[in-house]
């Protein structure tokens, strides 16, 4: 059996960076994630896998170390929390405007503005919807647990370079802070400069040789024809990523009644909920998006001529809710329960707001 | 004697360097951008470095950098330049990293990106274009503008009461302990476009030393944006940018 040891959803993000033969780390320090370039500084990946880790003077430092990374077909990542990701979201535009392959993290603390430090699902617009400018998109990411800390990140880098395009871990500070067992996995070496000239080097910016056009990266296209050109390939790619790369998971919901539709750490606490309602002859389940971009319509799509109600639990003021209700389209009443600013609910909490819904 | 008899090879005194590529360049005529893109290809085919040498390309009229000079080139977000150089470097340790940036980009929108580069000691090359001007977008006022200066957004001339003081970027670099040889230079005769070669070439070579960062400032002309000729825009710029931004070497160690 494969080694499991006890650590926090940060440290799983840095142990798993080292371990699936990431080329660079480059961070700012913000609560509640400080742990990853932390565990990161003490594990010293240098000086193992060669991996490269700084400490930038900002996130917008960092995110533009990650452009230049992700240029030389590095396979290199950040994380930071909700203020700092907004102060990322310029390079995160560029990132995908310039076709390039990166990891995000964002452990989401409440908002708006310094907000607070406590957990938080407020970022969900900003991540799936765009965050920077222009028409673009991140694959979405999001955990529900230390485990799932440690396997997106290998899962995040090969999305990344299948589809060139930044994909974001949308955890928060509940996932992030907690404390679970995290089963390892094999290691993964880093690229070697020949198996990134093999992947790569049709536009990485690895160093002109005489076999090749030079290779330019850049998000500028002053023609407005050229532009739009541009814009609807990636338009195509991100309908192939729909098309694609959709995951959720489903719990007890072959017989249910209702649905409640639930990403990271709220999906857990919503099991209880579950538990609650069966044991009062209400027949629960629940939706879990993994990817929140793609977000899985078909799956929820399914699952709505068998449903009498649909409630989403957020720990924000309600935006999954409305990509929920674009799928269920009148056909269902959609429901939402939240907490904000960092109190997350109980299950008791959730499920007497479920009850009055169905009243 | 026949004009035939004198376009011999034997006779060519100049040549344009194959990795300047064969392209119309964008720049207005007596633009010291073109100059300083020569110079650099010209460093970069005599080093034999073009496969190991990697440019970053700014925001402003240099932006399309990559269009002339046959290397690989990114393209970084306003004042951003020095991040990826940092990146490039410390991931790609046998290349030849440098940014080409002006004085909006490196002096105002990029000003924590450059000094902190410069303070780590990143092992690149900055080349820093300071036209005292924000040319690419119709020639407003840069950090750098002279007091008095008239640009698009101080009509009646930079005033220090509003506007706050030219900025000496590059006193302020040489300053930091990461920066191995800070230097100042111009292009508008021969002579000095034969310095600047020299400065950029040692720039160059430094940057494989591990001795820190070499920035080199180069004043330069913006005709359009000053709105003056090109033989008078080289006497207005000796005339009043050399007095305040003086050439010469401010560190080499
Ligand atoms: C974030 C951002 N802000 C503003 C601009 C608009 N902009 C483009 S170029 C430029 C100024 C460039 O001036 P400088 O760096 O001096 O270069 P020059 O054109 O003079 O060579 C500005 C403000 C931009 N592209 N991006
Ligand atoms: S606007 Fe100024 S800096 Fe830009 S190309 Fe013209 S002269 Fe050069
Ligand atoms: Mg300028």
């Amino acid at each position: 059996m494969a080694e499991k040891i006890l650590m926090k959803g940060n440290e799983a993000i840095a142990y798993a960076a080292i371990n699936c033969g990431c080329d660079g780390y480059f961070g700012y320090p913000i609560t509640p994630q400080s742990e990853v370039m932390e565990t990161l500084m003490k594990e010293k990946p240098w000086e193992s896998t060669g991996m490269v880790v700084l400490q930038a003077e900002s996130e917008t430092a960092s995110i533009n170390m990650v452009y230049g990374g992700a240029c030389c077909g590095k396979k290199v990542m950040t994380s930071s929390s909700s203020p700092g990701i907004s102060l990322m979201c310029e390079g995160i535009s560029y990132l995908a405007g310039s076709e390039l392959p990166c990891l995000v993290v964002n452990v989401m603390r409440g908002g708006p503005g310094l907000g607070t430090i406590q957990p938080s699902q407020g970022d969900y617009f900003q991540a799936t919807k765009g965050g920077g400018h222009g028409d673009y998109r991140t694959i979405v990411l999001a955990p529900a647990s230390a485990q799932d800390m440690y396997d997106f990140v290998d899962l995040a880098f090969e999305l990344a370079f299948k589809y060139r395009n930044p994909v974001m871990i949308l955890g928060d500070g509940v996932i992030g802070q907690m404390m679970e067992k995290v089963e390892l996995r094999p290691s993964k070496p880093r690229r070697t400069e020949a198996e990134i000239r093999e992947l790569c080097s049709s536009w990485a910016t690895i160093g002109k040789t005489a076999d090749r056009p030079a290779n330019t990266i850049t998000s500028l296209a002053l023609q407005a024809d050229v532009q739009e050109r541009f814009n609807i390939k990636l338009q195509k790619k991100y309908a192939e990523v729909e098309a694609n790369e959709v995951r959720y998971s489903t719990y007890k919901c072959e017989d249910a009644d209702h649905l409640i539709v639930a990403f990271g750490c709220m999906s857990r606490i919503c099991e209880n909920v579950v538990e609650i309602a069966r044991e009062n002859g209400i027949k629960l389940g629940i939706l879990r998006p993994i990817t929140l971009f793609p977000y899985p319509k078909d799956a929820l799509n399914a699952l709505v001529p068998q449903l009498k109600s649909i409630m989403s639990v957020e720990l924000n003021a309600g935006q999954m809710v409305e990509d929920i209700k674009l799928v269920a389209d009148g056909r269902v009443p959609v429901s939402f329960y939240g907490r904000q600013g960092g109190v997350v609910p109980s299950p008791e909490e959730i499920y007497d707001a479920f009850v009055k819904t169905i009243k | 004697m026949d004009i035939k008899d004198i376009i011999k090879p034997e006779n060519k005194v100049y040549g344009r360097t194959p990795l300047l590529k064969d392209a119309i360049l964008h720049y207005c005529p007596g633009c010291s951008h073109g100059v300083v893109h020569k110079i650099i290809a010209e460093v970069i085919e005599e080093m034999g470095i073009q496969d190991k040498t990697i440019g970053i390309s700014p925001v402003g009229c240099s932006v399309f950098a990559y269009n002339y000079i046959d290397i690989d080139w990114q393209q970084a977000a306003h004042g951003r330049a020095p991040a990826l150089a940092t990146a490039t470097k410390r991931l790609m340790p046998d290349k030849y990293v440098f940014t080409y940036q002006g004085d909006g980009d490196l002096a105002s929108i990029g000003t924590a990106e450059i000094m902190h580069a410069c303070n780590r000691g990143e092992n690149i090359v900055v080349i820093f274009i300071n036209n005292a001007i924000y040319g690419m977008t119709g020639g407003q006022m840069a950090p750098t503008t002279l007091l008095g200066q008239v640009t698009a957004t101080t009509p009646y001339g930079r005033k220090a009461e509003l506007n706050g003081y030219p900025l000496k970027i590059t006193e302020l670099i040489a300053q930091l302990e990461g920066t191995c040889y800070v230097t100042r230079q111009s292009v508008q005769n021969p002579g000095a476009v034969r310095k600047t070669k020299k400065a950029i070439q040692k720039a160059f070579e430094n940057s494989m030393m591990k001795k820190g960062t070499s920035f080199v400032e180069v004043v330069s002309t913006c005709n359009s944006g000053w709105k003056i000729p090109p033989v008078q825009a080289n006497k207005w710029m000796e005339d009043n940018m050399f007095p305040f931004y003086p050439l010469g070497d401010m560190k080499d160690r």
